[in-house]
């Protein structure tokens, strides 16, 4: 379903080159639930961004079922079928969230249609519907709209950077319901960049990046609990939440 | 209601198109109201609270609102269709103690000629103690006749004691020149809110004056002004807002630039008493590159997301 191939992004930086992603070799088939892991400033959010066409590699290719779409923009990535949900999401004076989801929807919805999404995301919804999603929105807030919107979208293959970050302990267990039930979509293939225990345990199949390169990739039942024995020396968050 | 067809006068298309425009209006509001057409009255209508009469000495009217009038309407488009029209109006706004009505203003230029056609209004709000009003005016432009549309609309408001305006100021479309000033006296306990959109394109010139006095204590203002400048479009945005007493003031001014186009802010609180509080905010600048990605990301074009996002900022 998504294949990158030899995937390579170099900055220039200072008069030298940088590479922030080398050489990656990643398959993921289709209706897999695929959770990425690893150390801060690894390259996860990179590596998504080079799936949604939001970064341009420097060498390598990248398929999507089947089709090349190395060269393809944004757009044209987003209409084949591929969301990605932002780590940091994207604030809007103006726009409602109402706006916001019907734009992801593709169509104009329903204020009930809008209440389900957000719903889903456990944000009692019609306190939203109509509200602008600029800086009044706290960040818990503004990440749950963004996963709403891709739920939405409901693409094929969908992309979360982080969803969990700042989501409060009852919204986390409602979020692991969300995946879990996309999980079970068997046409939906999920890729979730998480450092949490309880995401990394639903995997079908996990992938640690670090230091650009793809250092560990296999089923979930192999590779957690290695990263989750003391000597492993990239951190997971350990329980639910980051604090308890 | 009855549709603007089936009573004297006759509209035609423009027309009608322009008071849909201007006041969302497309049957005869049901309350007062009153139709400028081509520089003059076409049709009025007055009800038990609400009197509107015209002025003897200059053009325009006084809108009587009678004490205590709750939840009346009251609406005053103008519309000038034929080219080469210049015209100035004066309307004064006597609201009664205790009043809470809503005024809907608004101005059409539809201009097929050669002549420029414009339009200054005056508009003066004497609100009285207590009373509340909501006042939208929306300006639009029309018509590809090489003839300028100019629209300087000139809002004075005096707020009595615990009095409330909120004002929505609209310009959208078509105007090629405008200067707006709006200058309002705040007295104990009263309270004002102003939020202009406005938006320009081609080679049009839009200003923009804030000018707010509050005298009396607990006074409190807003007026902020969302603006996009498109093509070779210019914009100046000043404001002023005076604390003489202890009130809060905010004025704020957000734009979006675009093309080779230009905005100014110019602001200037002034708090001459200790317990004023004073506060502006301004932002300019073009279309944050965050926000296009996203909203490409959720299948929408580069140009798609561009007009949602401005679409959304000026609603
Ligand atoms: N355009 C760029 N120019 C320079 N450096 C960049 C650029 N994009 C990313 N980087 C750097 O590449 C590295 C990887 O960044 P990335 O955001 O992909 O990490 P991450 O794994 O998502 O980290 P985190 O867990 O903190 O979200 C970081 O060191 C970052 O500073
Ligand atoms: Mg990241």
């Amino acid at each position: 379903m998504l294949e990158l191939k030899d995937f390579c992004f170099t900055v220039e930086q200072d008069g030298q080159s940088k590479k922030i992603l080398q050489n990656i070799d990643l398959k993921i088939p289709q209706g897999r639930f695929v959770v990425i892991t690893g150390p801060n400033g690894g390259g996860k959010t990179t590596l998504a961004k080079s799936i949604m066409g939001i970064v341009q590699p420097t060498g390598g290719t990248i398929h999507y079922r089947g089709q090349d779409i190395t060269e393809l923009g944004i757009t044209e990535r987003a209409k084949l079928g591929i969301s990605f949900a932002f780590q940091q999401p994207v604030r809007f004076k103006g726009l409602t969230v109402a706006d916001l989801i019907s734009l992801a929807a593709g169509k104009k919805l329903s204020t009930v249609q809008v209440c389900e999404y957000l719903s889903e995301v456990g944000l009692c919804a019609r306190d939203y519907v109509d509200r602008e999603v600029d800086a009044k929105l706290s960040g818990g807030e503004l990440k749950r709209i963004e996963i709403a919107g891709i739920l939405a979208r409901g693409t094929e293959l969908a992309i979360f950077d982080e969803p969990e970050a700042g989501i409060d302990l009852w919204s986390f267990n409602n979020l692991i319901e969300v995946f879990d039930g996309m999980r079970r979509r068997t046409d939906a293939t999920i890729i979730v960049i998480s450092h949490q225990e309880r995401i990394l345990a639903i995997a079908d199949e996990i992938v640690v990046i670090s230091g650009g390169q793809v250092v560990q990739q296999g089923p979930g039942a192999e590779v957690l609990p290695a990263l989750l024995h003391a000597d492993y020396k990239y951190t997971v968050c350990k329980g639910g939440m980051r604090n308890d | 209601m009855t549709d603007l067809t089936d009573k004297k006068p006759v509209f035609d298309k423009i027309t009608k198109d322009l008071l849909a425009e201007v006041a969302e209006l497309h049957q005869r509001p049901t309350g007062a109201y009153n139709i400028r057409l081509n520089g003059e009255s076409a049709d009025r209508n007055s009800t038990a609270n609400v009197q509107i009469v015209s002025k003897e000495d200059v053009s325009g009217i006084d809108v009587i609102i009678a004490p205590g009038t709750v939840g009346e309407s009251i609406h005053i488009p103008v519309v000038l269709s034929e080219s080469g029209i210049n015209e100035v109006v004066y309307n004064d706004f006597h609201i009664g103690e205790g009043a809470d009505v809503l005024i809907v203003a608004g101005c059409g230029i539809h201009n097929g000629g050669a002549a420029d056609s414009q339009h200054d209004g005056m508009h003066r709000f004497f609100v009285g103690k207590g009373a509340r009003v909501r006042y939208v005016e929306k300006h639009y432009g029309a018509g590809d006749g090489s003839g300028k549309r100019l629209m300087n609309p000139h809002t004075v408001a005096e707020l009595a004691e615990d009095s409330s305006m909120e004002m929505e100021t609209v310009q959208i479309r078509g105007v090629d020149s405008t200067i707006r000033r709006t200058d309002a006296v705040l007295q104990a306990g009263s309270t004002l809110i102003v939020r202009e959109k406005i938006m320009t394109h081609g080679q049009q010139l839009g200003e923009t004056h804030f000018n707010v006095e509050m005298v009396g204590d607990g006074a409190s203002c807003s007026v902020s002004s969302r603006s996009v400048a498109q093509d070779d479009s210019v914009q100046v945005f000043y404001s002023n807002i005076v604390g003489n007493a202890a009130c809060s003031g905010h004025s704020e001014c957000d734009g979006i630039i675009m093309d080779r186009a230009k905005i100014s802010a110019i602001p200037e609180i002034v708090a001459n008493h200790i317990d004023a509080s004073l506060i502006h905010e301004a932002a300019i600048g073009k279309i944050a590159g965050e926000q296009i990605l996203k909203l490409q990301t959720l299948g929408l074009t580069e140009q798609e997301a561009e007009a949602q996002i401005i679409s959304g900022f000026l609603k």
